[in-house]
């Protein structure tokens, strides 16, 4: 696709990144209304009730009911807050959300940008969402909001770390932090993905995006029960949306990071099985890495229905005194493999 | 230098946490909370004062509604300080279904208080778990009194009618035919005591579900052991009664020791905890459920073999025949002087306390020879247990004064009465 329309190269370049942008940010947005529908069927099925279903065909056009709902919903503004850090929290939250899709490859160069420190760009991206969460929390003049943005800047400093160290893990085992070539030296087969040298680090991974995301059972942030809705109980509206949009394009990204990292990305799971053999189940695709990605999603609800929420210091301790010192651990391991040539998966 | 001075904290009225209308003051360095000051009295009607203007039968209706989770045990208190005054004592069956729906009741509260003591601490499932039983639960209430869950029931001297013979059944709709209407009924073929008796066979393995989600899952363990623990010397000089006690290890029960209804012609054990926190009255709890699905079980089949009266035969305490008094005159005074006037109590006083789901819920009536009461005083006991609120929650996060609201199983109904 060259520059058909004989407009000068430079613009030409703007353009197309623009339309490259909106081919994300558009069906990541359809994805997060559909799944908040989702979440609230699976969840209802998982505790005995319908969930939404009259909206619509099956209440399929239940997401767009609640969106214009919160859009013309008035924002209401507490007395005594900064306005100014009141409107700009919603913004930083989902800018860095959005923003970290631009390094996420679909498929073999299905990619917006293919840079080389993609893992440190993501890294860097969903550390930047606690900005706006502590800040919404301040800016509120609520006791209540202050108390959640205190207790989410805690936690996610503590889960970066497990992060971040997961992701050190991943980067020693591929030898890149270049997203697309993290999923190559995966080729080869379900036993070459990741997930199995790094058996113990992909679930603390997993977890940590959980509480990263401010997700059941680490929901300390929010903590219905607690502090009502923690940072965000002063918003209403579309600032209220905003916060909403961002956690769950978050989880979203989550769930495909772990599918990329660990789980062979858009590589098939048949790949290599005689049964199959060159058939196109056994050709990668973006339908392996989108039936992935559905799996952690539907993760991130199941979790939700069946745990009871962590303390707030119970869950700097499972960040520090397990999580890290695990992913330590077997930093060293994989370091090891790799070393003296024990790695399978890079043969 | 600056002055340090604590984090004041209002937590409610307005609080999904504050079941229902608690103002808790919370004084708190960081999450710790140094000081919890309760504020009661948003939800106050007045039911005390309000029974002193109406005849006695008239203020049955009132006891429902104090702690609205354990309807019926209220009213059984209330009637049987009636009863004790006037010296009539309800016949056996009425006795054995006072007894079924104490128990009955015990499970609807205890449903409630997993329900919301689970949502408390964020394991949100077990409260549409636990509502799928109540809602049977209801259906008995609405079988017999025609109230799901003001059911104004028991009556000074028996009670209100006797069980139905047929269990109303769901009708076909959109939402269930086929096979979910076919299981929907399964139960509901036979008569009410049928239905219950399916209930509390299949009630035990319910228990069991709630008990895999929560008993053996390391959060909540993390989120209630060591939760206000209260040591059973503080746990009496407080006041408590019920699971609260019982949950920090004295096998104090009414029901086995000062037995009234028909308790002390059925078999049930009394659960006791060991450490007095939070998980262990969760684990009370629970096994009061199973202790009380067995108690259903015999109630179930001592008045399958034993019709009867459930009324006593005492025209001034008891409404008459319905259809004798279109004909009678003799019933026809009765009833009108009944519903008017209603029955006079001798003076004097008389204090009866039941072992209601969340404690001893006590009346103590005065008397002075009319026909209402000259006083009125309801023990209830969740007044005493909020009052040790301050106690259990000091030196706790923020996190925890959830759950120790949530294990103090807290209804203002009661409280501010």
């Amino acid at each position: 696709m060259s520059n058909f329309l004989g407009l000068p190269e430079q613009l030409w370049l703007v353009i197309w990144t623009l339309i490259k942008i909106v081919a994300i940010v558009l069906p990541l947005i359809i994805a997060v209304a559909y799944y908040t529908l989702a979440e609230r069927r699976v969840i209802g099925f998982m505790q005995v009730r319908l969930g939404p279903n009259r909206v619509g065909w099956y209440g399929l056009t239940q997401p767009f009911a609640d969106t214009f709902k919160l859009l013309f919903k008035e924002i209401i503004l507490p007395t005594r807050s900064n306005k100014f850090l009141f409107l700009l929290a919603p913004v930083l939250v989902i800018g860095p959300a959005f923003a970290a899709w631009a390094v996420v490859p679909f498929q073999d160069g299905m990619v917006l940008a293919n840079i080389d420190a993609g893992l440190l760009y993501i890294l860097a991206m969903t550390s930047l969402g606690v900005y706006g969460i502590i800040i919404g929390g301040w800016a509120s003049n609520s006791k209540y909001a202050l108390l959640g943005g205190l207790r989410s800047a805690a936690q996610t400093i503590s889960y970066e770390l497990a992060m971040g160290f997961a992701l050190v893990c991943v980067l020693v085992a591929t030898g890149s932090l270049n997203l697309t070539n993290i999923v190559h030296a995966q080729d080869g087969g379900v036993w070459n993905w990741l997930w199995l040298p790094l058996l113990p680090v992909m679930p603390v991974y997993f977890i940590s995006g959980l509480a990263e995301t401010n997700r059941a059972p680490f929901d300390v942030a929010e903590g219905e029960a607690e502090i009502v809705a923690g940072f965000h109980v002063e918003y209403s509206g579309a600032a209220f949306a905003v916060f909403f949009l961002a956690e769950y394009a978050n989880m979203i990204l989550i769930s495909l990071l772990t599918a990329l990292m660990f789980f062979g990305g858009w590589l098939s799971p048949f790949e290599g099985l005689p049964a199959v053999g060159d058939t196109v189940l056994a050709a990668p695709s973006a339908f392996w890495l989108l039936a992935k990605t559905v799996v952690f999603m539907f993760m991130f609800l199941w979790v939700r229905a069946t745990f009871p929420r962590y303390r707030y210091d119970q869950i700097m301790r499972l960040g520090w005194k397990v999580f890290i010192p695990i992913t330590l651990v077997w930093l060293v391991v994989v370091s090891a493999l790799v070393v003296f040539d024990l790695a399978w998966w890079m043969a | 230098m600056a002055e340090i001075r604590n984090y004041t904290m209002n937590f409610g009225p307005q609080h999904p946490a504050a079941h229902g209308v608690l103002r808790l003051i919370l004084e708190m360095d960081g999450e710790v909370v140094e000081r919890a000051d309760p504020h009661i009295g948003l939800l106050h009607r007045g039911t005390e004062k309000l029974a002193e203007s109406k005849p006695y039968n008239q203020s049955i209706g009132y006891m429902d509604r104090l702690d609205y989770v354990s309807m019926m045990c209220n009213e059984h208190a209330y009637v049987r300080a009636i009863e004790k005054m006037l010296g009539i004592e309800a016949p056996p069956r009425a006795q054995y279904i006072r007894t079924l729906f104490d128990e009955i009741t015990r499970i609807l509260n205890h449903l409630m208080w997993i329900g919301t003591h689970g949502l408390d601490l964020g394991a949100m499932t077990m409260f549409l778990y636990a509502f799928r039983e109540r809602e049977q639960l209801m259906d008995c209430y609405e079988a017999v009194s025609g109230a799901r869950m003001h059911a104004t029931y028991y009556r000074p001297g028996g009670v209100y009618r006797d069980l139905p013979d047929s269990m109303p059944k769901y009708k076909e709709s959109p939402w269930r035919k086929g096979e979910a209407l076919k299981d929907s009924n399964a139960w509901r073929e036979g008569s009410l005591l049928d239905f219950i008796e399916a209930f509390a066979e299949d009630f035990p393995s319910r228990v069991d579900e709630y008990e895999t989600l929560l008993t053996d899952n390391r959060i909540w363990k993390q989120r209630t052991v060591g939760i206000g623990v209260v040591s059973p010397e503080r746990a009496l000089q407080l006041g408590f009664t019920g699971p609260m006690l019982r949950g920090s290890g004295i096998a104090w029960d009414l029901r086995k020791k000062q037995p009234y209804a028909a308790y002390d012609q059925v078999e049930f054990d009394i659960p006791v905890g060991a450490n007095g926190d939070c998980y262990d009255r969760y684990l009370v709890r629970v096994e009061e459920m199973r202790q009380s699905a067995r108690i259903i079980r015999q109630c179930v089949r001592w008045l399958k073999a034993n019709p009867g009266p459930v009324m006593v035969d005492d025209h001034k305490v008891a409404p008459p025949k319905r259809e004798k008094m279109k004909e009678g005159m003799e019933e026809l005074i009765h009833h009108f002087k009944l519903f008017t006037e209603g029955y006079v109590l001798p003076e004097g006083e008389v204090y009866s306390a039941v072992e209601a789901p969340k404690g001893e819920f006590g009346v103590y009536l005065v008397s002075d020879g009319s026909n209402k009461p000259f006083r009125l005083k309801l023990r209830a006991p969740g007044f005493a247990h909020l009052a040790s609120m301050n106690e259990m929650a000091k030196g706790h996060m923020l996190a925890d004064v959830v759950a120790i609201i949530g294990t103090q199983d807290i209804v203002f109904g009661e409280i501010d009465r």
